[in-house]
């Protein structure tokens, strides 16, 4: 008993021993492109607000080849995004109970990805109809 | 069984086990045994024929052989794994790397410091509160199917402590009261036959409360029983975000004296 | 026992988290890739007085708003978080660079907002 030594080990490198933790780290960083585009988006109210000469040049940098690039990498940042969100969706919810029975966690997921793909086109088709 | 079942002992496995002996090293350092095994056979076998035949030193905790004790738990290639429910004959040909679960101090080889854990699991008070008194005459304390398939799934922990190890804010901070502690309080918390969730509620708030967690979700995938720890968490990180705010509208006690719902005695 | 404040910073990652989950993608899509290279809009969408009228509508500078602002706390929360993951424990200064950066960009947008007009 007197020799007990428990020995405490480092959590160094912890998420890159397992695949899971992996995925984790990774729809976690998620949010380093939510912010980059928040403050494009942020930038572009500023720019407005600045009148239509800060505007203008403005355009110039957005319909770069360099910041549609960019914004093609946002888009597939969050699309990944919505998909692990709504994957995570079932554990954080309560059960919902339906004819007696409880909502399996796939159905709450593609419910999550339905609600995306349909608020997603509504949107495009608002834009349209207010470009046209 | 029939004369092509492969159970004569023709194959054998590498496994790797990480050992720690306090009283003659500072640091645990990995030694490879050669199992020899049939396909019947489980990881836990695997470390009890080292310790018959090969070398009795090794330590590992161990009883049901039936994944219900909750005692086998250990990392076995990285994942948290009961060993009694983990077979060699699916980590076959590759090498099987068995390390103590991890975010644990470990106390000698496979065995860990699990204090922690206890005092978190006693600390949510893990038992029926009800101040509202019952006499003999009101009959049992009856509960419906309903209200029990309620409570169910959070009742089926077996204490493997897979969970924290799964858990990488239980091993960022060890403060944090951790994924089965709340599985067993939501357990409390959801019995039509309690009404003591404010006494236990401080515990979800505080600072090592529920908000350390980041939805990793991994306690749920590794337990053995789906429990879904991560479930009753997040589900509290709600509950806990709502009364941050009503707490101030709401007064305190409101609630106090009121069975859930639960029907009374039996009919004599 | 101390309570926890994280409920403030946590509704907020989350209503950020569902928004941009449900429309973020589509956001980026029109926004940075449709206007700017005339797909499916026209790229006079993006002209000064396009803009300018949908930001001057309450409901155009108030969607803007919303989605800036949830956007920013959304990440805040969550890059926090990923920085105590990474073992960047600097506690107080890292959420002050964190959360502080969100409302910096709060009041930078609800001024740029404010200052195009109705």
């Amino acid at each position: 008993m007197n020799a007990r030594r428990p020995y405490k080990r480092p959590m160094t490198g912890w998420w890159q021993k397992n695949p899971y933790l992996v995925e984790y780290m990774l729809h976690e960083a998620t949010a380093f492109f939510v912010a980059a585009y928040a403050v494009i988006l942020l930038v572009s109210a500023m720019k407005l607000a600045q009148g239509q000469g800060a505007w203008d040049q403005w355009v110039v940098w957005l319909t770069s080849p360099l910041s549609i690039g960019i914004h093609f990498v946002l888009l597939a940042a969050f699309a990944y995004h919505a998909w692990s969100w709504f994957n995570i969706m079932p554990r954080t919810l309560p059960p919902i109970i339906v004819d007696g029975r409880k909502v399996g966690p796939q159905t709450i997921t593609f419910l999550g990805l339905a609600a995306t793909v349909v608020l997603s086109l509504l949107l495009l088709i608002v834009c349209w109809g207010l470009a046209r | 069984m029939n004369a092509l079942s492969n159970n004569t002992a023709t194959k054998s496995i590498e496994i790797e086990v990480l050992r720690y002996l306090p009283e003659s090293q500072d640091k645990p350092y990995y030694q490879t045994y050669t199992v020899p095994f049939t396909d019947d056979m489980s990881v836990l076998q695997g470390l009890q024929y080292i310790k018959d035949e090969l070398d009795g030193s090794l330590s590992f905790r161990w009883s049901c052989r039936m994944a219900i004790c909750g005692s086998c738990g250990m990392m076995i290639n990285n994942v948290p794994k009961l060993s009694c429910k983990t077979f060699l004959r699916d980590l076959y040909p590759g090498k099987v790397r068995i390390d103590a679960l991890a975010n644990f101090p470990i106390e000698r080889d496979l065995v860990i410091v699990m204090d922690d854990f206890i005092t978190k699991l006693e600390s949510i008070k893990p038992y029926i509160i009800n101040d509202v008194p019952r006499a003999l005459s009101d009959g049992e304390n009856l509960q419906t199917p309903a209200q029990l398939a309620a409570l169910e799934q959070y009742s089926d922990c077996i204490n493997c402590m897979l969970c924290y190890a799964a858990c990488p804010q239980y091993g960022l901070n060890s403060k944090f009261i951790g994924p089965a502690a709340m599985a067993l309080l939501h357990r409390y918390n959801l019995d039509s036959r309690d009404n003591g969730k404010e006494q236990r509620m401080p515990l979800v708030h505080a600072e090592d409360g529920v908000f350390n967690c980041t939805a990793v979700g991994y306690c749920s995938e590794v337990c053995p029983k789906k429990v879904d720890p991560a479930n009753a968490v997040n589900i509290n990180k709600t509950e806990s975000a709502i009364d941050y705010f009503l707490r101030f509208v709401v007064p305190k006690g409101a609630n106090k004296g009121a069975t859930k719902g639960a029907p009374k005695g039996a009919a004599k | 026992m101390k309570r926890s404040n994280a409920p403030i910073f946590w509704l907020l990652f989350g209503a950020g988290g569902m928004l941009s989950a449900l429309i973020g993608a589509m956001l980026v899509f029109i926004t940075g890739i449709a206007a700017p290279a005339a797909i499916i809009l026209p790229r006079a969408s993006l002209n000064y007085d396009s803009v300018l009228a949908l930001a001057q509508h309450w409901a155009g500078k108030g969607f803007l708003f919303i989605v800036i602002v949830l956007f920013l706390w959304h990440a805040a929360h969550r890059i926090f978080h990923t920085l105590h993951d990474l073992g960047i424990h600097a506690g107080a200064v890292a959420k002050l660079i964190c959360y502080g950066s969100a409302m910096v960009g709060t009041l930078l947008a609800a001024r740029a907002l404010l200052a195009i007009g109705f």
